[in-house]
């Protein structure tokens, strides 16, 4: 139902997921990436257009080194949802994702109208640290990851032989890929300015978190409610940072409420 | 041959139940853990360890950087190196080395290295480490996929700053600086000789042979355990068309201990070894390599990270094996002599780092080990490679030197000036 394909931009050859049909959607994976199997994403697709670009780095698009701060981040998600001619799409993205949607929005007010944030990164306060997902442990990732650890860790390694070298050597290299990648706007502290830009987003936002997050603690929600303005919050019980698996009806639903 | 006698300089004082307590030596170990008190010992007679050794005969002295580390107590070596310079004479001060990309401007390595050099008489050499993934990404936050890129940009700058000789504007994407002017500029020209440490980059390969410095491979797990990794510089070395293979293109660090008798030197050093690989190498594995750090390159040759701990821990290694697996080279003389003469020639290299001060050692034990090795080991391995003898693009070229104390006695009176 969703199928992997290919867009050109400035800074190489991008693929996007797609799939669906009704309104048009936009959704920004978090730093572990996204696949055309993704629950949330089938949610989503019965009642939307949706598409989801992977970042430079992520699954195969191309690699993209040119690209090293938030503003290049930012400017490049613009230039992939021109290439794909999507115009004020709903904005959604989780994680790494959110920051790069909200950082979208704030950048461009004036083309995005409806903006949905899921645990999403950006903001910091000593007070609320957020967890090292760079110094963590495979075997410490379930438990940052998801209000059910055990069913989280059966979801993250589903279909992979981790005693298989050849699948740990890939693993190794996706994984240096992607989170590289990913640490140019996360390392070490996935903060870089989105607190001053947050006035400037004019989309109806809808900020969506799991009650467990343990790794974006839900004191998050709070700040982004509080720096967008009239954001409403969703917040989902038994649930955790991956949330958009953990509860994928009722993350889709709750982004629905935009259109 | 060229000898360093080096001193990561680590803490001593680590407790017993180290491992179970805490989860690493390095990044987030326990602050109460270090004594400021104790430490103005502890500094003290590893300075004056490293002068020890000066008098002895070896070509250099080595000190390091790291931080936030157990053993490694040394953020800043050029602090220790510029002590050195004023206690010592002739020997090289082997700064292994400063870690560039975490300057700000870089400059600033350019500067404190080139006044090394000048207070020292020309007898700096210069070590550009990336740096380990401890200290670069956890330690001073730098983002680890860009770190070598601002590595480089960081190389281009300081040799820049050394061999110009006007000002000049410099537009880096991680430097911006107009007037680029460095006062002062070292002795040696067109400056002093660079090694630079790898754990097995064919990039760093490269940049060793496409700029003629020296390339240190700094292991702690032993010349046997490095063939393949210097077999695949060697290779690379021939196939980028070098003019020469030189041993000097190459180091290595390994740890010594010599006594009378091998079983003396077991019964003197098996306590410090056991304290440097059970206690000081307790590196939390999540720090050893972030994401992006190593290029993909390097990952896909296989090569896994040298703080990833051999399979089972080191905890698990006896005296024994830590000697015959290569990890430390101990025993009588004639043993270490044979030892090391295969590691210089199976490795082919010109530059051994001499790790002689190991782990909780006292000062008696690592002088007694220190002088076996000057008196009875190293005038022995001397001239295994004769016909590069003449191969000074390695080494410090230094001028003579002013002694400490060369002011004239305190004058009483208003000075005549000299005329």
């Amino acid at each position: 139902m969703l199928e992997l394909k290919t867009v050109e931009t400035q800074h190489g050859n991008v693929r996007y997921i797609e799939g669906g049909v009704g309104s048009e959607l936009v959704f920004l994976h978090g730093a572990g990436g996204v696949t055309p199997s993704d629950p949330f994403l089938l949610a989503l697709a019965r009642t939307h257009h949706v598409r989801a670009p992977l970042l430079p780095g992520y699954g195969d698009s191309e690699e993209a080194p040119e690209l090293r701060d938030m503003l290049d981040f930012t400017l490049h998600t613009w230039d992939v949802l021109d290439a794909l001619k999507c115009s004020d799409p709903i904005l959604v993205g989780h994680s790494m994702g959110g920051m790069i949607a909200a950082e979208m929005a704030a950048v461009q007010p004036n083309d995005v109208s409806r903006l949905a944030l899921i645990s999403a990164g950006g903001l910091w306060d000593d007070a609320h640290p957020i967890g090292d997902i760079f110094a963590a442990m495979p075997y410490e990732m379930p438990a940052l990851l998801f209000n059910d650890p055990v069913a989280g860790e059966a979801m993250l390694t589903a279909g992979r032989d981790v005693e298989d070298p050849n699948f740990l050597q890939q693993f190794l290299v996706a994984n240096a890929r992607q989170l590289g990648m990913a640490g140019r706007i996360l390392f070490p502290i996935p903060e870089r300015g989105l607190a001053n830009r947050l006035y400037r987003i004019k989309a109806r936002t809808i900020v969506i978190w799991g009650d467990n997050d343990r790794l974006i603690p839900p004191f998050y929600a709070q700040a982004f409610k509080k720096g967008i303005k009239d954001a409403q919050l969703v917040s989902i019980p038994e649930a955790g940072h991956m949330v958009i698996l953990e509860k994928p009806e009722a993350v889709a639903d709750a982004v629905s409420r935009l259109g | 041959m060229k000898f360093t006698w080096f001193n990561l300089m680590p803490w001593p004082h680590l407790p017993d139940d180290f491992r179970e307590k805490n989860r690493s030596v390095w990044v987030d170990i326990d602050q109460r853990l270090f004594d400021p008190v104790k430490s103005h010992q502890v500094y003290n007679t590893y300075m004056d360890l490293l002068e020890y050794a000066a008098t002895l005969g070896f070509d250099g002295i080595g000190v390091n950087e790291h931080h936030q580390n157990g053993y490694g107590i040394m953020p800043s070596p050029n602090i220790i190196a510029a002590g050195l310079a004023r206690r010592t004479k002739d020997v090289a001060l082997v700064v292994l080395g400063n870690s560039i990309a975490l300057y700000n401007p870089p400059v600033r390595v350019a500067e404190e290295f080139a006044m090394l050099d000048c207070i020292s008489g020309g007898r700096l050499v210069a070590g550009f480490p990336v740096g380990t993934s401890m200290d670069t990404n956890y330690c001073y936050g730098q983002i680890p996929s860009l770190t070598r890129e601002k590595y480089a940009e960081a190389h281009e700058l300081i040799i820049k700053a050394w061999t110009e000789r006007d000002p000049f504007a410099f537009n880096g994407r991680y430097n911006k600086l107009r007037y680029v002017n460095i006062w002062p500029r070292p002795i040696q020209q067109p400056h002093p000789p660079v090694h630079i440490p790898g754990g097995g980059s064919v990039e760093t390969y490269d940049f060793c042979i496409d700029n003629t410095y020296s390339y240190s491979y700094l292991s702690f797990s032993g010349y046997l355990r490095a063939q393949a990794l210097m077999n695949g510089y060697w290779r690379r070395v021939e196939e980028r068309g070098a003019p020469d293979t030189s041993p000097y293109r190459a180091g290595f660090a390994q740890t010594i201990c010599v006594a009378e008798t091998d079983e003396e030197a077991e019964r003197l050093y098996a306590p410090h070894v056991s304290y440097f690989y059970n206690r000081c190498l307790h590196v939390f594995p999540g720090f050893a390599d972030a994401p992006g750090y190593r290029t993909i390159k390097t990952i896909q040759t296989g090569a896994l990270s040298q703080y990833a701990p051999p399979k089972g821990g080191y905890a698990t290694l006896s005296w024994k094996e830590l000697t015959e697996q290569g990890h430390v080279i101990a025993g009588s003389p004639e043993t270490v002599r044979q030892r090391m003469e295969d590691l210089i020639k199976g490795l082919r290299v010109g530059n051994v780092f001499c790790l002689m001060h190991v782990g909780d050692m006292p000062a008696d034990k690592c002088m007694y080990s220190t002088r076996l090795f000057a008196e009875k080991v190293m005038p022995k391995l001397r001239n295994i490679f004769p016909e590069h003898a003449d191969d000074d693009r390695f080494w410090c070229k230094p001028i003579a030197q002013v002694a400490p104390g060369s002011l004239p006695a305190a004058p009483d009176r208003a000075p005549v000036p000299a005329e």
